[in-house]
């Protein structure tokens, strides 16, 4: 597994330092368009702020927002830090890649883990979902933010995700509590940014707002970009939980009495704290297979994400504690 | 598991929704005219919706819906929690979907009165705007509004989208009567096409299948218009080439490169190009990107571009074509639409960000206001939140911009508010008041270094503010009289002085308080050029007029006194008896009374009068002098 990230993330790299690309196909026009729209935002903000920092997930969105960057300056590397919060849950192949992507591109990757949570030993399982990601994640995040006292913060929101992310702006105005305020909004017009803010406050920002899943899968494929392979069905061992495929990806995972895990073909749409994260069956080994299986799927990537299972206005709610 | 066959659909799949690039577009109408509904029917009909959104749409047009046992399509758009419960729409929300021909991106606005600024928001993007129209209703007040607006922020393209056919029994004559009234009234506007199509939009009638029920529509259905109509990337490829430098890219000595995104036109390696403001010309040399460098960059590439030549060029200067040059001014006259609360005042500074340019600015007269109903021109002092002004605007800089109908990239720009840094305003530029160039001041043989350092001095202005009745001309008067005493050269402008005189012509309303100021500031400044320590004493409640005055002279020949006295300290004093007169309802917007007073934040000396003698006041205003290096 090592080896098959490193092999694909060095030949990846390489192109940067060559300054050029082969493509299997042209880069479509709607996806050039969307890709200056990203790159515009990203010197917008490396021009105007003076400690920004680009949130990295691992995820699909995450890592083309990270290609975006290595893009939007060259020849220079991105003129900021990336920032994993690491919720010490996540998928064993996530640290893997992260840590060989950086290694290869040759960027400063910074890992933050809430200590706090820590040595309260925070468990999804034992916990729940909604208390370990309001510690690993949201906590950790405000806390890294403050720590880094970072003025504008990257991350890898699209407005097709969800109700309340449609309506939140590129630049989207924090308070020096991290707070948004949807009610209260700045007007965003042409490609004019307001970046001011007074010191404690801060800007997050959304270079992919206007891009849609199959945007990012079909980007993926043209530009040729690394994802972690647990995006490829694979045999790997799961239990059923609700309903719910869930991978056994390390010992933490307590077995329920006559529960035993089995081995099947899977993969993953979406990427966080395992204990979290629902699979799928697929027989998608390929990025054209996965993008065939995304063109014609039938539920929206967010379903096989537990966190936001609640009320359609969660995700509003959270945001408005300062999560992304 | 790759085969061939995967690979060729994919490519199929893919290459098919990429080729008709993007199209951007807004839907606008009045309440209930079915705009959010309208959408949902975009999205549900080209299959975009997964199953477990449809679930969710379903339990939630029970709960929350208004079409009966139907699917509520509105219920998809209306995001936030607050506007669900509410059943409005408060803010402008942005869907995506996709054909087979096209990418489209969808703002949907609110058409609710007072959210103008929501609607100009969605159109500063936009390369169409669908206005749609209840068939029941017909043109309505607000229907004019929309398309004015629309026209005004450049969109090119308009739909009359007639709904709600089904309700007026697919009435052809219904439809003619519509479309003819609207002709009237968007004809002589500057739209490219005006497409009408009757429809109805929660049956989908002419939304993506053709309506059997209006055979009668020989025109297109409203996605088979959309999928067709030109995009603004297609014009803006042929103006004349507009590259606004956003980043300076300079990895190591070897590379010196300009990165940003070509606004307007084309570039190809070895045209010339000149910098807007400096006049200052090169060649392309190299097209940069990560992908290899590229011939041609066109308008929306996001590229970096290496000149021929060292020269000097920073974030906020314009590569232009030589022979379309963009104009270089510090005035200009615009159209502004105002979107807060607050006022905008003539006189009052704002910031102007056009680009990667950011100046300090103010708008020196309000012309006229347009009637957003009718489009007339109305006097006004000052715009109200969702009013449109033409204005002529001052800069402290020159900036270097298009006219809107020209180039909408460089044509506009937002302003920001100082202290809240909200952005309080939209311009669009209409044309330059007069060329930079022949305003290059005359440099002067004796200047104002040599005439204060005559009189022994340097030159500023002490800038007392503070309640009516803090104390400010007392100890302003004491500051001249010591340094009078000690051979100073000084002049002192109060409102005895100023307001019999110069501003004789102004009030008290905020408009005429921010235009006193400006014209006290520009006052005080001569007689800094002059050689002169002014003292000014003025209530000047406002923080951005402070602020005006203080960028007028150089830095550190602006000291902010702040003479702090509460109110009822002032109240006792009254030495004038204009709080009593305030009191009795004799004098109305009386500072500190029923005008707000906004209190220094970083005044160079603070002085709190209830416990201060004047006298030791004025002898600290002295020390602060000497401790500057003022006077010695």
């Amino acid at each position: 597994m090592t080896e098959q990230i490193d092999t694909s993330v060095r030949s990846y790299a390489e192109r940067f330092a060559a300054g050029s690309v082969d493509r299997d196909r042209p880069l479509s026009p709607h996806l050039r368009a969307l890709e200056a729209e990203a790159i515009h935002i990203m010197r917008e903000v490396a021009a105007e702020f003076e400690r920004p920092i680009m949130l990295y997930s691992i995820g699909k969105d995450s890592t083309v927002m990270l290609h975006l960057a290595m893009k939007a300056f060259w020849p220079s590397k991105p003129p900021f830090s990336f920032l994993h919060i690491d919720s010490l849950w996540e998928f064993q192949a996530m640290g893997t890649f992260r840590d060989a992507l950086a290694d290869a591109l040759g960027i400063t990757m910074i890992v933050w883990v809430n200590e706090e949570g820590r040595a309260r030993n925070i468990d999804p399982f034992k916990d729940g979902s909604a208390l370990h990601t309001q510690v690993m994640r949201t906590d950790g995040l405000l806390q890294a933010l403050n720590a880094g006292r970072y003025d504008a913060a990257f991350g890898g929101g699209r407005r097709d995700e969800e109700k309340s992310r449609a309506k939140e702006r590129v630049f989207s105005f924090r308070n020096a509590a991290h707070a948004w305020d949807p009610r209260n909004q700045r007007p965003e017009l042409w490609r004019v940014f307001n970046t001011r803010i007074r010191s404690g406050e801060s800007i997050r920002v959304f270079p992919l707002s206007n891009w849609t899943e199959v945007d990012i899968w079909q980007y993926i494929l043209e530009e040729g970009i690394p994802i972690v392979p647990l995006y490829f069905a694979a045999e790997r061992p799961v239990v059923e939980r609700d309903g719910t495929l869930i991978m056994v990806d390390d010992d933490r995972m307590v077995l329920a009495p006559g529960e035993t895990p089995a081995m099947k073909k899977i993969r993953f749409r979406t990427l966080g704290c395992y204990p979290l994260t629902g699979a799928v069956e697929s027989e998608a080994e390929t990025l054209d297979d996965i993008v065939l299986e995304m063109l014609t799927a039938r539920t929206s990537e967010r379903a096989g994400r537990l966190i936001d299972f609640d009320e359609a206005g969660s995700m509003e709610k959270k945001k408005r504690e300062g999560y992304f | 598991m790759a085969d061939g066959d995967t690979r060729t659909e994919v490519t199929q799949r893919l290459t098919r929704a990429g080729e008709g690039g993007v199209l951007r577009f807004i839907t606008c109408g009045s309440v209930d005219d079915g705009k959010s509904t309208l959408i949902g029917r975009l999205l549900y009909d080209s299959k975009l919706l997964f199953d477990d959104q449809i679930r969710t749409l379903e339990r939630e047009s029970q709960k929350h819906g208004t079409a009966g046992d139907d699917i509520d399509f509105a219920l998809l758009l209306d995001g936030l929690e607050a506007e669900r419960e509410q059943g409005i729409t408060i803010d402008v929300a942005y869907r995506f979907f996709n054909t087979e021909k096209r990418k489209f991106i969808v703002a949907d606005t609110p058409g609710h009165e007072q959210f103008t600024r929501n609607m100009a928001t969605g159109a500063s993007t936009a390369d169409l705007a669908i206005i749609l129209v209840d068939a029941r209703k017909g043109v309505l007040t607000q229907t004019k509004r929309h398309t004015y607006i629309a026209n005004m922020m450049g969109i090119r393209h308009a739909v009359l989208a007639v709904n709600k056919m089904d309700l007026v029994d697919h009435s052809r004559a219904k439809f003619h009567e519509i479309v003819s009234d609207y002709l009237r009234i968007a004809e002589d506007l500057g739209f490219a096409s005006i497409t009408p199509i009757p429809i109805s939009a929660r049956f989908g009638d002419n939304i993506f299948d053709r309506s059997d029920a209006m055979a009668w529509h020989d025109g297109p259905t409203l996605m088979q218009h959309l999928e067709q109509v030109d995009t603004a990337a297609d014009e803006e490829a042929a103006l004349a080439f507009r590259f606004p430098v956003q980043w300076v890219n300079r990895p190591n000595l070897d590379f010196r490169g300009f990165s940003g995104t070509v606004a307007g036109g084309q570039t190809t390696v070895g045209d010339d190009i000149v910098v807007a403001h400096s006049g200052k010309a090169a060649k392309i040399a190299r097209i940069a990107s990560a992908d290899g460098d590229l011939k041609t960059a066109r308008a929306g590439d996001a590229v970096t571009l290496v000149l021929d030549r060292e020269i000097d060029i920073a974030r906020g200067d314009i590569l232009s074509d030589p022979k379309a040059r963009p104009e270089v001014s510090d005035q200009f006259a615009a159209e502004i639409l105002w979107m807060t609360d607050e006022e905008m005042l003539p006189g009052r500074s704002y910031l102007l960000k056009a680009g990667g340019q950011t100046t300090p600015v103010s708008v020196t007269t309000l012309k006229h206001k347009l009637n957003v109903n009718s489009f007339d021109k109305e006097p006004g002092n000052s715009l109200a939140l969702n009013e449109i002004g033409v204005c002529t605007l001052a800069t402290t800089r020159p900036v270097a911009f298009d006219r809107y109908t020209d180039q909408r990239e460089t044509g506009s720009f937002i302003l920001i508010d100082r202290f809240t840094n909200q952005t309080v305003g939209a311009g669009m530029i209409e044309f330059s008041l007069r060329r930079a160039s022949n305003i290059h001041a005359h440099a002067m043989d004796v200047d104002k270094a040599r005439r204060s350092s005559l009189k022994g001095q340097k030159s500023a202005i002490l800038w007392f503010t503070g309640l009516s009745g803090a104390g400010k001309s007392t100890i302003a008067n004491l500051v001249e009289r010591k340094l009078a005493e000690a051979g100073r050269h000084t002049y002192s402008l109060d409102g005895d002085n100023v307001r019999h005189g110069l501003n004789r012509d102004l009030g008290f309303t905020d408009v005429d308080r921010v235009e006193n100021i400006r014209r006290i500031g520009e006052v005080a400044k001569l007689f800094v050029d002059a050689g002169l320590i002014v003292t000014c004493s003025f209530i000047s409640p406002f923080r951005s007029e402070r602020q005006m005055v203080r960028e007028l002279v150089e830095d550190g020949e602006f000291i902010e006194v702040f003479v702090d006295a509460p109110l009822e300290v002032c109240i006792e004093r009254d030495p004038k008896g204009l709080y009593k007169k305030a009191q009795a309802g004799e004098i109305k917007n009386f500072t500190g009374f029923d005008s707000p007073y906004e209190a220094p934040e970083t005044a160079e000396l603070h002085l709190r009068t209830a416990d201060l003698a004047a006298e030791d006041a004025a002898e600290q205003v002295i020390e602060q002098l000497i401790s500057r290096g003022l006077i010695g």
